[in-house]
């Protein structure tokens, strides 16, 4: 067996358009117990919008903190954490401690409790169960 | 509190004086207690909504700051209760109601919680993962006293703009948890000086307007230095806090010398001293002396050092323009930039004759970071002028116009620029 990393890549869009995307949760909740049923699911997790992500470099020994997600340019996505933080200051410690970041970006974004992903689909008018929590991370 | 119906003017200036005094305190006790930013703030909202009604029919309690605050809090107890998608809503509703149930407003009658709740706030609306500009207008908002509006003016952008990068910010605390607390040890000084850059942009937007509204400006002024108030009294070992607070004041004692009543900008060296702010002055060289006697040298303390060797002389041609000309020095080791190279070379020229200052001038004119910085061809222009050079001087000066963005300051080069013919 191997392990492979799916990353969903998407244009941010309005808030009405983004409730309409809301709407596929149910087959999301479905399709992870299928994956996790079938052992393939590792872990899947949601990440809040790019307007709360932090971007950490460390050059010249300084650590620079940035509002704002990574602009992408030449760079390529190389690898991933999960932490369990305190807070967003904890985080960006740990991030610059990333031998990495002296030539790296390390973007800190946090990711949504998986109750809140289901209450944001349920604001967008989605019928969902709390049981369904479970499933869909 | 009689059973009398109260005038209501006079209702209307108490909540207006528990606005101005109490709002940014309450708001910061509310803050640490419901553990969220938006929602204290709406609470407060509702909270001064309520007194207009309550106050005038019940009196103007003793203590409105713990009125406020109460209310405020059974406001976001309600609101948490309506809204099932704040995260730990829980254990949030538990501690307020415990909160509620005791008798009095414990922290409105100590005065260290009141300075640590607002001091965490300085820490949160500061904090270097926020935008600039949205760490600024939050500082203004919260611990200010400036409504959305009115900061929005200030800065030139549409209130909608200034409102959306308020909410943003607020957004962006909740949801990446920037925390509520003052930083530890080793990152404190650090963040310190980002608070202190904050407020020290805050008061140059108002003070060096490169276009825009006076007005608006000296307002911005005015809270600059309440914020640096406010840090000395929440930071009072701080050198730089007194640094930057003395840096303010000296400043601000030359407001109304800065602009001739015509609107027209008045350089320093022609300005008429007797419209100096000497009560100003002397609060500036007070905090000035209690940095130094802190014995913790920095940026603020020099630059604040410079500006009152300007003021305490007699006359411009009478400026310890050596001493100056050190001291900026200094201030380039500490923070090495080509602005201060600049007010270097200038004082150097003042001090040692135009061409010392020139020969230090000359390699920033490469400088690509100078390339559209209008001061740098002003000095350039009077350096050169001052050498005798009216043709090169009149080129310089032609060129610090075409790159000034306000219209006083694009007068007086042209002032200067006709005087050389």
């Amino acid at each position: 067996m191997s392990q492979y990393m799916l990353l969903v890549y998407e244009e941010e869009v309005d808030p009405a358009e983004q409730a309409e995307r809301e709407q596929v949760t149910p087959m999301l909740v479905e399709l992870h117990a299928g994956l996790r049923e079938a052992g393939l699911l590792v872990g899947v997790q949601r990440l809040r919008s790019t307007e709360s992500a932090t971007s950490v470099r460390v050059r010249d020994g300084q650590t620079e903190i940035t509002d704002g997600p990574f602009a992408v340019t030449k760079e390529v996505l190389a690898g991933y954490y999960v932490l369990e933080c305190a807070d967003l200051d904890e985080a960006l410690k740990q991030a610059a401690r990333l031998p990495m970041a002296p030539w790296a970006t390390i973007e800190v974004r946090p990711v949504m409790p998986p109750d809140e992903w289901l209450n944001t689909a349920r604001r967008a008018g989605v019928d969902l169960s709390d049981e369904d929590v479970r499933n869909l991370a | 509190m009689s059973g009398d119906v109260e005038p209501a003017d006079a209702v209307s200036a108490a909540i207006a004086r528990a606005f101005r005094d109490e709002r940014a305190i309450v708001l910061a006790t509310l803050i640490r207690q419901v553990g969220d930013f938006q929602l204290a703030e709406d609470a407060v909202q509702d909270a001064f909504e309520a007194a207009v009604t309550v106050w005038r029919r019940d009196g103007v309690p003793a203590n409105p700051g713990a009125w406020i605050t109460t209310a405020a809090r059974r406001r976001a107890i309600d609101r948490l209760r309506r809204n099932r998608s704040v995260a730990d809503r829980a254990e949030r509703l538990a501690e307020l109601t415990r909160l509620d149930a005791q008798h009095e407003e414990p922290s409105m009658n100590d005065e260290s919680t009141i300075v640590d709740d607002r001091l965490r706030l300085v820490f949160t609306c500061c904090h270097p993962a926020l935008e600039m500009p949205a760490r600024v207008a939050l500082t203004l908002r919260v611990l200010g006293g400036m409504t959305t509006g009115e900061i929005a003016r200030a800065f030139l952008v549409a209130e909608p703009t200034m409102g959306k990068r308020i909410v943003r910010a607020k957004r962006k605390i909740a949801d990446a948890r920037i925390p509520y607390r003052v930083p530890a040890d080793e990152e404190l000084p650090d963040r310190l000086r980002g608070v202190l850059r904050v407020v020290y942009l805050i008061f140059n937007e108002g003070y060096a307007a490169t276009e825009g509204d006076r007005l608006v400006r000296d307002e911005l002024c005015d809270e600059a230095i309440r914020l640096g108030e406010l840090l000395s009294r929440l930071m009072p070992d701080d050198a730089e806090v007194w640094g930057l607070l003395a840096l303010m004041l000296l400043h601000d004692a030359r407001r109304a010398a800065r602009v001739d009543p015509s609107g027209q900008y008045v350089a320093l060296d022609a300005q008429d001293r007797s419209l100096w702010d000497q009560d100003r002055i002397r609060e500036g060289l007070a905090k000035l002396e209690r940095a130094v006697r802190l014995r913790r040298p920095g940026e603020y303390q020099l630059q604040a050092a410079i500006t009152a060797l300007q003021i305490q002389a007699p006359d411009a041609e009478a400026t310890d323009w050596a001493q100056i000309a050190e001291l900026y020095g200094a201030l380039g080791r500490l923070n090495p930039s080509p602005v201060v190279e600049l007010n270097r070379a200038v004082a150097v020229g003042l001090a040692a004759g135009p061409a010392a200052g020139l020969e230090l001038l000359e390699p920033l004119l490469g400088d690509p970071a100078l390339e559209r910085y209008q001061p740098l061809y002003a000095a350039h222009a009077e350096l050169l002028s001052r050498g005798g050079d009216a043709e090169g001087a009149a080129r310089a000066y032609e060129r610090a116009i075409a790159l000034s963005a306000n219209a006083v300051e694009r007068a007086e080069l042209e002032r200067r620029l006709g005087a050389l013919r």
